[in-house]
């Protein structure tokens, strides 16, 4: 917590008058745009801006060997980074544990949803399977990194396709691309972090109302007529009571086909104006 | 065969299509994107702030600090998150290209810190940084006594070009690729970078630190144009 008390106390006094320093409704969100394939050379990557807040995800595939447990199933590896070009507070040097706990909490979200087909991944049963690098960056921290994170790796997933690969080496020719995308379901998982402020829920905080935030709860929803919540993460040392608790997977449901249905539109508009100008595939 | 003709047909004293935006980081006191071609560099200036761990301050004078690195995706094969130590050469030719025109003598126990991030990558990437640095810099207000532009100049086979892309960086034919990053100073038209790969005559050198300063001033020209866009900006309060 890096807001003055002075700072808190007005954002308390604000929320009893359900008021925020920008007049959002309480559980709105700010403006989100989505932009796709914003990184030429990376096999799909997303730029997702919530107001100020901006982060980009980016997916690189390799391959190699699967997981004794799971021979035929391929790998997902998520990192995220909260640069210190992003914020004053962020530091160069290895993650910290805010950055490892939002990369979890993107990781659990996306596996836990079955939204990767990871059996499609399997190129030779023991051998050989796709890995995916999903790498995410921030690159201004204006509140809210955790949905923006989950929101970005989304879009990335579903911008990337197969890279080249030679079946007679063996190896993937980077630089060329296959137009063959990844195997994803239908269950696109949202994650959603609900922050308790005082008695008030809200979605979204800009960073003052996130430094001020006693609580906070990710849940990750995916489905298309049922809904499924498919991960919950809760921070910071406030415990919630079970009303809160009841509220917050209400107010979930009603707001993740809200986000869901936002990202598709965008998706389909973006990808009829995908002028990423890739080399196309040589014969 | 000679390189005649440029692999993307540029002309040989062209550089390819340059793009410069101002104030691309809110959270930054200055920040900037600048791009040549496929190549892109976001830079964000945080500062003259408090230096910590104390004991690298300078009761002297302000210091300046830079860190240059890549997204893991912004090229073909993917680069492991983190500091290399590719990275941190260029963080530190970076800094040494910035620090001449950098005046925080006043500001003693300081530190200007600069971070550079390229996002999409097709050579001369710490050139682009370094420009957008410069532009970053500038409109953090740090009081600077010119500006710097950097530019990366070729050696293919016999021929000096402008602003390499990858596949000429790649060249094998005849006496190869030389890759020669350069920065001049903008009013005393000093030379603050100057790295070489490859191998060229004393001539041949020569010549591309001439192509390199003629390029420079085109490209200043581009930072001061996007400088004085946001000035424009902020006068009509847009």
């Amino acid at each position: 917590m890096e807001v003055s008390n002075l700072t808190k106390k007005r954002i308390i006094n604000y929320m009893k008058e359900g008021r925020r320093f920008d007049n959002r409704a309480m559980l709105d969100y700010r403006d989100i745009s989505i932009e796709l394939g914003v990184s030429k050379n990376a096999e799909g990557s997303a730029r997702i801006k919530i107001g100020n807040t901006d982060v980009i995800a980016g997916v690189k595939l390799e391959t190699g060997e699967p997981y004794t447990d799971h021979p035929d199933a391929g790998t997902l590896i998520t990192t995220v980074e909260f640069l210190p070009m992003s914020s004053d507070r962020f530091e160069p040097g290895p993650p910290r544990i805010d950055a490892i706990e939002t990369a979890r909490i993107v990781d659990r979200g996306i596996r836990e949803s079955g939204f990767i087909d990871f059996g499609k991944l399997c190129v030779k049963k023991g051998e050989k399977v796709w890995t995916i690098f999903l790498d995410i960056y921030s690159i201004n921290d204006a509140g809210n990194l955790i949905d923006a994170a989950c929101l970005a790796a989304v879009c990335a997933l579903k911008d990337a396709v197969f890279p080249k690969y030679n079946e007679k080496e063996e190896v993937i020719e980077y630089g060329e691309w296959t137009t063959k995308k990844l195997p994803l379901t239908d269950s696109t998982p949202i994650t959603m972090t609900f922050h308790k402020i005082d008695d008030t829920l809200l979605l979204d905080p800009i960073r003052e109302e996130e430094d001020a935030s006693e609580a906070r709860l990710s849940i990750a929803v995916s489905g298309d007529k049922e809904i499924r919540i498919n991960s919950i993460q809760k921070g910071e040392e406030t415990a919630l009571d079970k009303k809160e608790m009841f509220k917050i997977i209400d107010n979930a449901v009603v707001k993740f086909s809200k986000i869901k249905d936002l990202i598709e539109k965008s998706m389909s508009e973006k990808e009829k104006s995908d002028k990423r100008g890739r080399k196309p595939e040589k014969e | 065969m000679a390189y005649t003709k440029r692999i993307d047909g540029r002309k040989f004293d062209e550089t390819r299509e340059m793009k410069a935006e101002v104030g691309v980081i809110p959270n930054a006191d200055g920040s900037a994107m600048f791009s040549f071609g496929d190549t892109v560099a976001i830079a964000a200036v945080y500062g003259p702030k408090p230096l910590h761990p104390q004991h690298l301050q300078n009761p002297q004078k302000g210091i300046v600090r830079c860190v240059y690195d890549m997204l893991s995706f912004s090229v073909t094969q993917r680069k492991k998150p983190g500091p290399s130590r590719r990275s941190q050469e260029i963080s530190k030719v970076t800094e040494w290209a910035l620090s001449p025109i950098i005046k925080i003598g006043e500001f003693p126990n300081t530190v200007v810190d600069v971070h550079i991030m390229i996002t999409q990558a097709n050579a001369s990437t710490r050139c682009a940084g370094i420009n957008a640095a410069c532009i970053a810099l500038a409109q953090a207000g740090i009081s600077m006594s010119e500006m710097v532009s950097a530019v990366s100049i070729g050696k293919i086979d016999d021929r000096i070009v402008v602003d390499l892309i990858k596949e000429e960086e790649d060249y094998e034919e005849g006496e190869g690729a030389t890759d020669i990053p350069m920065a001049f100073l903008s009013r005393s038209g000093k030379i603050s970078l100057l790295q070489l790969d490859g191998k060229t005559s004393p001539e041949k050198l020569k010549e591309a630190i001439e192509a390199g300063e003629k390029a420079c001033k085109m490209i200043h020209e581009l930072q001061v144009s996007a400088l004085k866009k946001i000035n424009d900006k902020d006068k009509t309060g847009n």
